[in-house]
């Protein structure tokens, strides 16, 4: 089959590779229909994740139709089925709480050693992510093998458009849990860092939670259009001062809640930023924090901090005693899509939740390495590509 | 580390100590050499159920990686072929040395050992989280060339290896499967050989 694979920093390239077979017996086979590009795969593509390794198959938003099933597999040949990023078993002690991105079984034994050195404990597996969240072949080829194919993918309805329930992967739920974590009680101001697919998805949530007011930050004119569109208020830190801005909009107080998805490549030349990125290409540090220091101070007293922004190692200059003296509480995680599937696929039949107005490209999967520069280089048009087999 | 009798006033488990003697207070058998590792897992299986399946110790060689074969040659005797570097293998006979019928196995290997190893499992009913499942070991690791060369892999191993096999024993319990990234049967048969 095909499939895009990384070579090395800004090196992916659509390779040859053996077909997936079913190994295990709840395993799936799908055949890929439709497949994205997530921000978080920029952070692969620009070299910040380690444990990578050349030939890896990327890609954990995707969607497409059962091929073949494992003996205990509860799906069916031909369904169309959108898969979760997370691989989760649904029999552990956490995935009985509904913590799938906590599975203790979705990674490999030995893959487990990382994360159990670097963390405390092990995570859930991740599909087309580094070979700390396991090694899974992901999801932008033609085929993809899903582990516990009884617990993941969910059955979309005949006659749906792949494009309005693909998000469901991993963007939507990622979204809505960020706008969950901040705990958003009627009547509240909340601001969203960051406007790439997350923060939007989690600017929609916020309002449908109750939200009064919403203030979205970013520096990309296009992507707050589209988070004005709807009915956030936007603060472009190229053109403003974020923070003196945010105190006056919200009378001196301070948003109720506020959310950081913005993450460990924030750009922006800020004195902490630019001092993240010298010690970041020394690996003295892995991780640009500006957008959870700019939150935690932003944040009112007695406030909430939801940071679904993926952050892999260390950081410095960490507002603790903001979040201490200010009595914050800080919530954040890896999604556990399995828990928000069936709602938020609702919310999409239902018409409440708009997911299509984020596709700006859609390509062949033969044009992935395009979409990746593409993506890289032009943030402020590009808001998400989708992949599609035999799309030419 | 003391020559002492060293007093703990805490209640951390023996094989966590940093001072006092942790193997005599380990509550194994048979003190072999002076490395001891203990690993614990919680199972969310019954305890009737986890115990079981450990028992029948022809059952061993589906979780524990580096263990090629067990035959068993009496309800409390088994011959173990473990994989060691360079395409070898150690052998040993094991004896379970006491048993408790969901609670606890321990086993010690018998005299011309490659490895000599004493072990003990415990097995504690944690109502809705499942089973406790703590394993110490105790190993000697042998000398010579292969010796060392068994030892590199011995002194680091066991510690890792330990805790490897106790989380696919957890999968296999807890999912009925073994997870693995591997695409195809073919790259599944490499990672276990």
């Amino acid at each position: 089959m095909r499939a895009l694979a990384w070579h090395g920093k800004h090196d992916v390239r659509v390779d040859t590779v053996d077909d997936p077979e079913i190994v295990n017996q709840r395993d799936c086979i799908i055949k890929v229909t439709a497949t994205a590009i997530c921000g978080s795969d920029l952070h692969l593509y620009d070299g910040y994740i380690p444990t990578m390794q050349a030939g890896d198959i990327l890609g954990h938003e995707f969607m497409g139709e059962v091929v073949e099933v494992g003996a205990k597999s509860t799906l069916k040949k031909g369904q169309k089925v959108v898969v979760p990023f997370t691989i989760a078993c649904g029999s552990c002690y956490h995935c009985g709480k509904h913590q799938y991105s906590a599975c203790d079984n979705g990674l490999p034994a030995d893959n487990q050693d990382i994360a159990q050195e670097l963390y405390g404990q092990p995570m859930a597996g991740l599909f087309g992510y580094s070979h700390m969240t396991g090694g899974y072949a992901g999801g932008q080829a033609e085929y993809v093998r899903v582990p516990f194919s009884d617990v993941g993918p969910i059955v979309i309805p005949d006659g749906v458009d792949d494009e309005k329930v693909l998000f469901l992967s991993d963007i939507l739920p990622t979204g809505w849990m960020a706008a969950e974590n901040a705990q958003i009680e009627p009547g509240d101001t909340v601001a969203v860092w960051g406007c790439g697919p997350v923060g939007l998805f989690a600017v929609q949530s916020a309002f449908l939670m109750g939200a009064e007011r919403v203030i979205a930050i970013d520096h990309f004119p296009h992507r707050l259009e589209l988070a004005k569109k709807f009915g956030a208020e936007t603060i472009n830190y190229e053109e403003s001062a974020v923070y003196e801005a945010l105190m006056v909009m919200t009378g001196g107080i301070g948003p109720d809640a506020v959310i950081d998805s913005v993450g460990l490549e924030a750009h922006g030349f800020f004195v902490d930023n630019v001092l993240d990125q010298i010690k970041a290409s020394t690996f003295l540090g892995t991780d640009r924090a500006h957008s959870i220091r700019q939150a935690i101070i932003a944040c009112r007293k007695g406030g909430r901090v939801s940071m679904p922004a993926v952050y892999g190692g260390f950081i410095d200059k960490f507002p603790l005693g903001a979040l201490m003296e200010k009595g914050l509480t800080l919530k954040t995680g890896q999604t556990h899509v399995q828990h928000y599937m069936p709602a938020l696929l609702n919310a999409i039949m239902e018409g409440k939740i708009d997911t299509t107005f984020l596709i700006s490209h859609r390509m062949d999967l033969e044009d992935a390495p395009k979409g990746y520069d593409m993506f890289k280089n032009n943030q402020n048009e590009v808001t998400k590509v989708v992949l599609k087999p035999g799309f030419n | 580390m003391t020559d002492e009798k060293t007093v703990h006033t805490d209640d951390a488990p023996p094989t966590t100590w940093k001072i006092g003697d942790a193997l005599a207070e380990s509550g194994i058998p048979d003190e072999k050499g002076g490395s001891i590792v203990a690993r614990a897992v919680t199972i969310n299986r019954p305890v009737g159920e986890v115990f079981a399946y450990f028992r029948d110790f022809a059952n061993l060689p589906t979780f524990m990686e580096n263990v090629e074969r067990i035959d068993i040659l009496s309800d409390t005797r088994s011959h173990w072929v473990v994989k060691a570097p360079a395409g070898k293998t150690v052998e040993w006979d094991a004896v379970v040395t006491e048993e408790t019928q969901d609670s606890v196995i321990a086993w010690t290997s018998k005299p011309g050992a490659d490895v000599a190893n004493s072990g003990r499992v415990e097995f504690r009913d944690a109502g809705a989280r499942g089973t406790v499942v703590t394993a110490t070991i105790a190993y000697d690791p042998p000398g010579g060339a292969i010796g060392k060369l068994i030892a590199k892999m011995f002194q680091r191993e066991p510690a890792i290896q330990a805790r490897r096999d106790l989380r696919r024993f957890k999968q296999l319990m807890e999912t009925g499967e073994i997870a693995t990234a591997a695409m195809n049967r073919k790259q599944r048969e490499e990672e276990m050989a």
